[in-house]
């Protein structure tokens, strides 16, 4: 018996392989490192510790992406707990490429608030390894945990002005609405866990309902069983609460307002699309639940791309026009989902929306990120007046930004949305790619309202104070640049992405 | 295969994408205004030779100069493929034409911040030459998108009157429109079976294996009006007039002369050959829309209008009317006569347009109630307004003329009640053509003008507007005694497109 409990432990212990999850644990490593600096450095060199997160990440992301199509691929590791897939690559690089961003973003904005900076390139490391594990993980366990951490990082990150009442207000909303979606979601385990039980394996290991292929599994056995139907929904909840998606987006306009702006944009993106990678991971799961999955997840896409698109429609301040956009966003996404149950090309859609999503959406928060004031969760539509004769450079980057989120060609979103839609009608969702055209069509005046007060003259007589020339390091400049060029090229020529979407 | 050592579409494409990249990336101003007129240029030698070489190029797959480039979406049977029929030859010539006339116009407006106004001029113009020559119905639909962003920038920051609500009015229509036809052009995609964007793909496809009657009615249906909205059908006309009276000349002269024709041109080149069984179930409502809509009801309304620009912009959308009944009659001699009046229609509204803001820059004015007597301050303005109002009126001797007459002997097969009405609203455009004439250039001369010339006496046309304006005015006359230049190859297309699917595909 030792003996056969030893050679368990070894089989455990080889399947752990350290190496897979490398890009996580140097990340891990670096956030622990801006803290050592912190120390060790003396004063006046603790402005280049961002430097030094902003390298190491880039350095990983590189890494990643050399290594895209490791050895690892389609392999399962710590006893099931991960998966290694291509869309878990996609996604880790996904998570790299924001935090990547919203590194930059801080280091512009935090230079207007006093606040300590290294803590908070720190906190955003710890939740993007979250993130990266989050995609990959096989086991609800390894779900909940990284999910938590990620959650737990933002209660932070969102209250980081601890001046500001707003950044307050935010944070302890943030925390109310995501304790409630952890319990739901935490709910939702319990119950497929309860229902799926234990089962000893032919080669005597113990499986639990944690594991997506036992739970999978059940279900296909199972199906129409109702604390099973229970759990699904609660579990849906959960993940609706983290994209945004109607009825759980009720938090997001003032927690997108009251966030510091590099927050807003970690949470508009990053967040985001770590939903939508719970989500798809998932929904394969529930899969044989598809006669319950289709018809809740319709009607929420459908609602919400018309609450987002009509909601932002009278928006004044900017953070929560962007969050509101967010959410019709999400309700695109969640079409493309939809549409992944049939046709195998709508992942591939899904990915390269949430790519152009992530390009354009840090197009627009880099520039709200220079106009923004000293008051960051003020951002107002008016501030942007005249933006094109005293900034140019912001302005023409807005426009294409905003450009892109709005899906006009050439830009990026564009594609990104016609690939949604050529899924969704080959897929036959005919109604809802009906409200999603309105929605564009909405969509088009508030994104074209915000361009309209950066580039047109005002007809006001009485305009507010126009926005001052505004000063932008080389650095930020490059980065701006980098994704708008990226997103018009994007529209232009897809390139290896195009095969994301062609050759599934 | 041409026999040019590059590809001459994709230049004509590029070209003026190319000099607004250089404008955005900070090209002092001096260069820009030079490199503005290659890039205007270009495509305008480009779309000349190729009027000149078409019929001796190779043709392949009924289209000369095809080239095909990757961009990466071939799994999706997307590629940039480019190429001209008899077809798109001539929209081809008329967006190289205006486009040259417009851009010469621009250069010399002198209008503020003058290098984001070319900047934007030139992108919409490559937009314009790839959305002529694109093969793939996917580029086709890209570049008309790509060339109307610009249109509404520029009636935003450079517009008259109303121009918010102007810009934002346009902008939401025309998206509606696009969104429509979008998805009409993926239903045609997915439905067809092909798994390919590409035209000569799709129609070898579908005249193999055509779709049923009921899936052609709706797609049908769904670029009807997607396109119907970008070509201002009536009753969703609206954003027209209004835009126009508030764009920028040269951007009023692009969209109104070459733009707008994309959703005509649609219905021609990919709806109806592609969908022959479909235009049977939609061809009353069109027509009746069209002529009580468009040409009835619109062209009174032209009657009552005051100010010149809006003017124009309603007659062009009466004018349109005649297009759609040309349409909705699915024959080789109505398509073809649609072709032609695009053409005729493009050169005379540009012209109209450019003369309106010439007029304007000596009168201070657009209402036509507050000119008069200018034909003896400004003859030669006079002679050009009255030569371009003549030919929209389709005088024979303009281009014009062959549209209409080939639209109304198609329409008389389709239904003589349906001709007799449409004859009518000739003469309703006679009628507010002439008076314009008369209001703006004849009769003694109004106090409010009196008082405007009295502190600066108007000068006649200057280069810098009788070049552009020649131009198109030559081309009008040039096409108007020699149809034949446009007809020839245009029939032979039509004729192997038109009669090909819908033989195969009837019961």
């Amino acid at each position: 018996m030792p003996i056969d409990l030893l050679h368990q432990a070894h089989s455990a212990a080889t399947s752990n392989q350290w190496a897979a999850i490398f890009p996580e644990l140097a990340l891990g490593c670096l956030a622990l490192l801006l803290l050592l600096l912190e120390i060790v450095l003396p004063k006046a060199a603790h402005r280049h510790i961002p430097l030094v997160a902003l390298l190491g990440q880039a350095g990983l992301l590189v890494g990643l992406l050399c290594n895209f199509d490791s050895v690892t691929l389609g392999a399962t590791s710590f006893n099931g707990l991960l998966i290694h897939s291509h869309q878990g690559q996609v996604m880790r690089a996904f998570f790299l490429l924001s935090s990547l961003l919203v590194t930059v973003l801080s280091m512009i904005s935090l230079a207007k608030q006093s606040v300590p900076r290294v803590e908070f390139t720190h906190i955003v490391l710890i939740i993007t390894a979250a993130m990266m594990l989050l995609a990959q993980s096989n086991h609800f366990v390894t779900l909940f945990v990284t999910l938590e951490t990620v959650t737990i990082g933002f209660y932070i990150l969102v209250s980081y002005y601890r001046t500001s009442p707003f950044s307050l207000e935010a944070g302890l909303k943030y925390l109310i609405m995501g304790a409630l979606s952890s319990g739901m979601l935490l709910f939702g385990i319990t119950l497929l866990y309860g229902v799926a039980g234990r089962t000893v394996g032919a080669d005597g290991v113990v499986h639990t309902g944690f594991e997506f292929a036992v739970l999978g599994d059940f279900l296909t056995a199972h199906p129409g069983n109702f604390l099973a139907s229970a759990g699904i929904l609660l579990v849906l909840a959960g993940i609706a609460f983290k994209i945004g998606a109607f009825p759980f987006q009720i938090w997001i306009p003032d927690v997108y307002q009251g966030a510091p702006t590099p927050v807003t944009a970690f949470l508009a993106v990053a967040s985001k699309g770590a939903g939508f990678a719970v989500l798809l991971s998932v929904l394969h799961v529930f899969s044989s639940y598809h006669e319950l999955l289709m018809p809740v997840l319709t009607v929420m896409a459908a609602a919400t791309i018309l609450f987002g698109n009509l909601a932002a429609l009278t928006q004044q301040n900017v953070k929560r026009l962007i969050g509101l956009s967010g959410v019709s966003h999400a309700g695109f996404l969640l079409l493309g989902v939809l549409a992944s149950a049939y046709v195998p090309m709508a992942l591939g859609a899904v990915n390269f929306y949430l790519f152009a999503y992530l390009l354009a959406s840090f197009t627009v928060f880099g520039v709200m990120a220079h106009v923004a004031g000293p008051n960051d969760a003020e951002q107002e539509l008016d501030h942007y007046n005249g933006l094109m004769k005293s900034n140019p450079f912001l302005a023409t980057v807005l426009a294409v930004g905003l450009g892109s989120l709005a899906g006009i060609p050439p830009l990026a979103g564009f594609m990104g949305k016609l690939f949604i839609f050529i899924s969704a009608y080959k897929a036959g969702f005919y109604g809802l790619l009906g409200i999603a055209i309105c929605g564009v069509v909405i969509s088009i005046y508030y994104y074209f309202g915000w361009i309209k007060a950066a580039f047109f003259a005002s007809a006001d007589p009485s305009p507010a104070p126009e926005v001052k020339a505004i000063s932008i390091n080389w650095g930020a400049r490059l980065v701006l640049t980098a994704l708008a060029v990226l997103t018009i090229a994007l529209g232009f020529y897809q390139g290896p992405l195009g095969a994301w979407v062609s050759n599934r | 295969m041409s026999q040019l050592p590059f590809d001459p579409l994709l230049l004509s494409v590029v070209a003026p994408l190319a000099v607004a990249a250089a404008i955005a990336f900070g090209l002092p101003k001096r260069w820009s205004v030079l490199l503005a007129y290659a890039g205007f240029g270009v495509p305008a030698l480009i779309a000349l030779w190729a009027w000149i070489d078409y019929s001796s190029a190779a043709q392949a797959h009924g289209y000369a100069y095809l080239v095909r480039h990757s961009t990466g979406l071939d799994g999706l049977g997307i590629s940039l493929t480019l190429g001209l029929n008899g077809i798109s030859l001539p929209l081809f010539v008329l967006a190289g034409f205006v486009g040259l006339a417009a851009g010469l116009y621009a250069i010399r407006s002198g209008a503020e911040r003058l290098k984001l106004y070319l900047m934007l001029l030139l992108i919409m113009q490559g937009g314009l030459m790839g959305v002529f020559a694109s093969v793939d119905i996917f580029f086709f639909y890209f570049f008309h998108e790509l060339a109307l962003i610009p249109t509404f920038i520029m009636i935003g920051v450079w517009g008259g009157r109303d121009r918010n609500y102007a810009a934002m009015k346009v902008t939401i229509y025309l998206t509606a429109g696009a969104m429509l036809s979008l998805i009409g052009l993926i239903a045609l995609y997915v439905k067809s079976g092909a798994d390919s964007f590409d035209l000569i793909t799709l129609r070898a496809y579908l005249a193999a294996h055509p779709l049923g009657a009921t899936v052609q009615h709706n797609i049908f249906g769904l670029l009807l009006f997607g396109f119907g909205i970008l070509v201002s059908l009536w009753p969703l006309h609206t954003w027209a007039p209004l835009g126009y009276g508030a764009a920028p000349s040269s951007a009023a002269m692009l969209h109104a002369g070459v733009l707008k024709k994309f959703g005509l041109y649609g219905l021609i080149q990919v709806a109806l050959p592609l969908l022959p069984l479909g235009v049977g179930g939609w061809a009353h409502t069109l027509a009746w829309l069209a002529v009580i809509g468009n040409v009835l009801v619109v062209g009174f309304i032209t009657i009552a209008q005051r100010d010149l620009k809006q003017m124009i912009g309603y007659s062009s959308v009466m004018h349109m009317g005649y297009a759609f009944l040309g349409i909705a009659c699915y024959s080789a001699v109505g398509a073809g006569g649609v072709v032609l009046m695009m053409v005729a229609h493009g050169f005379s509204v540009a012209l109209l347009f450019l003369l309106a803001t010439s007029i304007h820059h000596r009168t201070h004015t657009f209402d036509m109630g507050e000119m008069g007597g200018l034909a003896q301050k400004t003859p030669v303005l006079a002679a050009f307004f009255v030569a371009a109002t003549l030919a929209s009126i389709g005088l024979p001797g303009f281009a014009n003329f062959w549209g209409e007459l080939s639209i109304f002997v198609a329409l008389w097969k389709f239904s003589p009640l349906i001709t007799a009405l449409a004859v009518a609203g000739v003469i309703i455009s006679a009628i507010y053509g002439l008076r314009s004439v008369a209001r703006v250039f004849f009769g003694p001369a109004t106090d409010e003008l009196n008082r405007v010339t009295t502190a600066n006496p108007p000068a006649d046309l200057s280069w810098s507007e009788k070049l552009p304006a020649l131009i198109l005015l030559a081309a009008l006359l040039f096409v108007g005694f020699w149809p034949k230049s446009i007809s020839t190859p245009l029939n032979a297309t039509l004729d192997a497109v038109y009669s090909a699917p819908a033989r195969s595909a009837a019961p």
